[in-house]
């Protein structure tokens, strides 16, 4: 499956999961600044990406889980660079460096993009 | 007290598929309300959509908290998608077929099919679906602390349960 193939498939599945028009669903676009995405939403994503593309996708592997509760990746309301090491870690099908620039607690739902679940899943195919 | 929104489950299959059922009473006070007569019209009372999804979201709530015997606090968290064409009205009763469509440890998808059987008629009429979204709220909401309680699934539950025939898993 080419990328464009993927893109395809998740555009369909951001559409359908988050009543978006295709045109709103651009590679850079945030899935919560831009398209709107709230919690429960993440949930729906994998689910719909788990029947597009028939794979099965581990809670906390696509988005992360319990960051904000662990006191070493929090401080002062910002990820630290333990953090951000360790969340690099967990999803490497994320690009930290904008956020890096700012790494506050309560932007970490904009390192979530179009392209970033387009990754996700072109490394979980390769994986296959 | 918990508003039920369905009168009986009529049949279970355990992480797979729930059957209830509703009949619409004129008796039912908010059938009055909605909608009550106009100027321009008598009234006409029909079941709420609203109540429609919620006798869904009930049937379906049941069969997800079901599924892991009750342990996990099923909330209602999204409706994908809600279509009823017709109309309930006073004397006809609605059935609710839920079935799990996915589900892990922080949640759940269902499918619901929504049909209408009239004591005019021999055959249901399939008048809708919906589509929902489950958190196991215990696992999301970035570690928050509930009850320890299972304040979702409390003595209306269990009634309904019991006087269906279904046994409560333990």
């Amino acid at each position: 499956m080419t990328r464009d193939d993927i893109f395809s498939k998740v555009r369909t599945v951001l559409v359908d999961a988050l009543a978006v028009d295709d045109e709103d669903v651009k590679p850079d676009s945030i899935l919560t600044e831009d398209l709107g995405a709230e919690s429960i939403d993440f949930l729906d994503i994998v689910f719909k990406l788990e029947q597009a593309f028939g794979v099965k996708i581990a809670q906390g592997e696509l988005f992360p889980e319990n960051v904000a509760q662990d006191p070493t990746y929090v401080q002062g309301g910002k990820i630290t660079p333990a953090g951000i090491a360790a969340l690099k870690t967990r999803l490497p099908h994320v690009d930290f460096s904008k956020f890096e620039a700012d790494p506050s607690l309560s932007k970490v739902g904009s390192i979530f993009t179009v392209d970033t679940l387009v990754r996700f899943m072109e490394k979980k195919l390769a994986a296959k | 007290m918990r508003w039920m929104w369905i009168d009986r489950i009529v049949e279970l299959v355990p992480r797979e598929r729930l059957v209830a059922v509703k009949h619409v009473s004129m008796a039912e006070d908010h059938l009055h309300d909605h909608f009550p007569a106009s100027a321009t019209r008598p009234a006409f009372p029909v079941m709420p959509a609203s109540l429609i999804i919620e006798g869904m979201a009930q049937s379906a709530g049941i069969l997800v908290g079901h599924a892991e015997a009750f342990r996990e606090k099923v909330i209602l968290a999204k409706v994908s998608k809600a279509e009823l064409t017709v109309d309930a009205q006073p004397g006809q009763t609605l059935r609710y077929t839920a079935t799990i469509r996915q589900m892990d440890a922080a949640g759940a998808a269902t499918l619901g099919l929504v049909d209408l059987f009239d004591p005019l008629s021999s055959q249901p009429r399939r008048i809708g679906e919906i589509e929902l979204m489950f958190s196991h709220i215990d696992q999301n909401m970035s570690g928050m602390k509930f009850p320890e309680e299972n304040f979702v699934f409390g003595e209306s539950f269990k009634t309904l349960l019991r006087m269906s025939g279904v046994a409560i898993p333990t």
